[in-house]
């Protein structure tokens, strides 16, 4: 079963001692995991208050929150934010979700606790490098964080910061003095954090897989993690040089987004002949490409936990791993497609049209081949399995407007709507979600040694599965009917009578949000009070649960795995009974 | 990649009473090492960013006509030589250090030499380097003494960017370089070169990033 040769010393190091060494700055994969978990889980719950604190003020304009007043005394005076407090707290609960939650949890935290375990080897290539990724990453979220305390607030230029809005000083509103320096220096920090982190994953993909570990028997999730680590080391290298010209425009004069002759505050700005384009260009090469940074670690998450519940194999799996190689090269092929009003040439914008819609073959690859695996199976209808079918149920429901939005004609119309922020809502940010549940529920015994409660589990996922269609169908209406987004009132006669509408999203986005009280109560109240784990509770098959839960500090107490299967070996017939074979067991006669 | 060679007992021999481990001095420059993977990858990255600043420059230049092509700073020239030259003093450290491991059983004289104009080399490397970025300081002031200032222009502001995002880069690779000197110079008279093949890598790689450069700076400026 084992291999007892020397463990090789590129990445070997003793376990620490000191509660700093072990807990704060540790080298240990599985530590720095979870610390990206604490990150994702408290930018989460910021994120979420932010979108509470919007769909109040859309529903209920008026409504007076005194909180509110008192914390920003400038951007909600007398508890009733400003259209500009609005776009503020909107920039942020966007900012923190797309990069903070959606890049962390499934890439950054799954991939640093599981990735080494699943290859079989002790650590990350890089230990060193790994700490420095989490804590440079750490640094971004405080800088970021920092925006809310300076004079005039967070800046209001969205998640997207497009240039020259975000690109000129205090002269173009509130928020884009300070609080968009912030915002700039912790992109740039969070770049160069990612960088590191995905240069880990791939030289430990490459590197460190144990005896017997070939690619075509990585399991599932360690390939989505490996692409989507190749995706984000080229995006995040072109977010980056963005991110320094923004801001050299903003503290050093330059022009290279900011036109010249503008006007802003009665004031000449004076720049000359910039590109606020080249701002978009560059902002959505690294744009689109994170999209797929969010979904790809879900998407392998999920294909490696729906067989374990549906105990058969995972039909196709060649197919699926072509299908995210697939996504991740022609995810760089498509970023004009949120340029299409942007004054872009009308020709490239069919030129963009045409591999956004041939990226939705691989998408409904994947997505047929999951649905496929359902067909038929005895499912084990536990937590991790309800979300892992919730999951391909909003991917669908988001991906198929993406199929309108990709067609410019359509597009033209729809842009800056609802409909969009229906579209990406679901596919992104609740599909990848749902993939973080998903491995949480699953992933949490072998992480922390107990099981977390089912009944919760279940109560968790139908409230949020019910919640996220409530909130995010309407929308689909709303910009059908051509409700804008990015307004935090709708007085025009057009928009009034859709009010109704946005107080049924905000009464849902509140109970949807309040039901996830009973995750973080279920992640607490499990971490001490659950029932003790077994080895391998879900009868699973990749390395990580060949090991006790949770692993001991260099994941395999010594040795190293010898992998003789796949990880796709579901539905045999054992003469113990069993119906599934680990990665680890030899073949008879060895 | 090289899982099971990796895992293979590693013939130790000895020179002057100190150990050299052969797998690392000979046998790591056949086979890639770890730290050679992960400069690979980072180069993928660098790459990447320098074609994003490329994209950039090429963009700018032509949404606008406000560019004003300028004369660059003839010490340009020197500093390239010098980084070239740096890169060739590379290459003789590393075949110094891996005639070491051949010459041990035979003349331990003759591997000892080895050893020292190995080490020679690599200060020649470093402080070629830090010529070549004092260089640049100097090409920046005269471009200043023209009245070129990082806002005065964008063909100014790409030059100034370039050349300080190539330059801070070169500066982590002297970094590098110093850690693999002492790393090396630690346990004197062995030739456990660890980190040498990558830090070669990123030496040239960033070489050949300075022409590409220059080049592209001297067609566009």
């Amino acid at each position: 079963m084992h291999d007892d040769s020397p463990v090789p010393a590129v990445h070997q190091h003793k376990a620490p001692t000191s509660f700093i060494r072990k807990y704060v700055f540790s080298l240990d994969h599985k530590v720095i995991g979870k610390q990206y978990y604490g990150l994702a889980l408290l930018s989460v719950f910021i994120g979420m208050v932010l979108s509470w604190l919007l769909r109040l003020h859309l529903a209920y304009p008026s409504w007076n929150i005194p909180l509110l007043g008192k914390l920003s005394p400038a951007g909600a005076p007398g508890g009733v934010m400003t259209p500009e407090y609005y776009l503020s707290l909107l920039t942020m609960h966007g900012t923190l979700m797309v990069f903070f939650v959606l890049t962390n949890a499934p890439f950054a935290a799954f991939g640093n606790y599981f990735l080494p375990i699943q290859i079989g080897a002790e650590d990350m290539a890089f230990p060193r490098f790994n700490m420095m990724s989490f804590w440079t990453t750490f640094l971004a979220f405080v800088v970021m964080m920092a925006s809310f305390f300076v004079s005039d607030g967070p800046p209001i230029s969205g998640w997207t910061a497009y240039a020259p809005l975000s690109a000129i000083g205090k002269d173009a509103g509130p928020g884009l003095a300070m609080g968009q320096d912030l915002w700039a220096i912790s992109i740039a920090i969070f770049c160069i954090a990612s960088l590191l982190g995905a240069l880990n994953f791939i030289a430990t993909t490459l590197d460190l897989r144990t005896k017997g570990m070939s690619f075509g028997r990585m399991p599932y999730s360690t390939w989505a993690w490996f692409v989507t680590s190749v995706i984000a080391l080229l995006a995040f290298a072109v977010l980056l040089p963005a991110c320094v010209l923004l801001i050299l425009d903003r503290v050093a004069g330059t022009s290279f987004f900011i036109p010249g002759g503008l006007i802003l505050s009665d004031k000449l700005q004076p720049h000359s002949g910039g590109s606020p384009l080249l701002w978009q260009h560059l902002f959505w090469f690294f744009g689109h490409p994170e999209v797929y940074i969010a979904i790809l670690p879900s998407i392998g998450i999920i294909a490696t936990i729906l067989p374990v519940f549906a105990r058969k194999p995972l039909l196709g799996p060649r197919a699926l791993v072509g299908s995210m190689i697939a996504i991740g090269f022609l995810s760089y092929m498509v970023w004009g497609h949120h340029m299409f009003v942007s004054g872009m040439n009308p020709f490239s914008a069919n030129l963009f049209s045409v591999p956004t819609l041939i990226i939705t073959i691989p998408a409904t690859v994947m997505t047929l081949l999951l649905t496929a695996t359902v067909y038929g199976a005895k499912m084990r209808f536990e937590t991790p399995a309800l979300f892992c079918l919730g999951f391909i149920s909003v991917f669908i429901s988001g991906g198929i407007s993406g199929f309108y939005l990709a067609q410019p004609s359509l597009d033209t119309y729809l842009h800056a709507t609802y409909f969009v922020v229906a579209h990406f809502h679901f596919v992104m940010a609740v599909a990848s979600l749902f993939g973080v549940f998903a491995g949480t529920y699953f992933w949490f015994p072998k992480m922390f040694g107990r099981m977390m409660n089912d009944t919760l589990g279940k109560w968790h996922f139908w409230l949020t599965f019910l919640g996220v269609y409530c909130v995010f169908m309407p929308m689909h209406y709303l910009g059908l009917v051509g409700n804008v987004r990015r307004y935090s009132a709708f007085v025009d006669d057009y928009l009034a009578p859709l009010i109704p509408v946005h107080k049924f999203i905000t009464i849902a986005a509140l109970l949807t949000g309040a039901a996830q009280l009973i995750f973080f109560w279920n992640l607490i109240w499990s971490r001490f009070r659950g029932p003790i784990a077994t080895e391998n509770p879900w009868e699973a098959t990749s390395l990580e649960w060949s090991t006790t839960s949770p692993p001991p500090f260099d994941n395999f107490g010594g040795h190293h795995p010898v992998v003789y299967n796949g990880p796709n070996e579901y539905g045999v017939e054992n003469p113990d009974g069993t119906d599934f074979v680990m990665q680890t067991a030899a073949p008879k006669g060895t | 990649m090289a899982s099971d060679s990796r895992k293979q007992p590693k013939a130790e021999s000895t020179l002057n009473g100190v150990h050299v481990a052969a797998g690392s001095a000979a046998g790591a420059l056949a086979r890639p090492e770890i730290s050679e993977t992960g400069v690979w990858i980072g180069v993928c990255a660098i790459m990447m960013t320098f074609a994003a600043f490329t994209s950039a420059l090429i963009v700018r230049q032509g949404a606008s006509p406000d560019w004003q092509h300028f004369q660059l700073p003839r010490i340009l020239y020197l500093n390239t030589l010098i980084l070239l030259a740096s890169s060739v003093t590379l290459g003789i450290a590393r075949q110094q250090f891996s005639s070491v491991a051949g010459a041990i059983a035979d003349s331990p004289a003759a591997a000892k030499k080895y050893f020292a104009v190995g080490m020679y080399s690599l200060y020649v490397t470093a402080a070629l380097g830090a010529l070549f970025v004092g260089g640049q300081i100097l090409a920046w002031r005269n471009l200043a003494a023209q009245g070129l200032f990082l806002s005065t222009n964008p063909s100014s502001s790409f030059f100034y960017v370039f050349t300080a995002m190539h330059g801070l880069h070169l500066l982590g690779g002297i970094v590098g370089l110093i850690y693999i000197i002492c790393k090396i110079g630690r346990t004197t008279g062995t030739a456990r070169t660890t980190g040498l093949g990558a830090i070669c890598v990123y030496w040239h790689f960033m070489d050949a990033l300075w022409v590409y450069l220059f080049l592209l700076l001297a067609m566009r400026t």
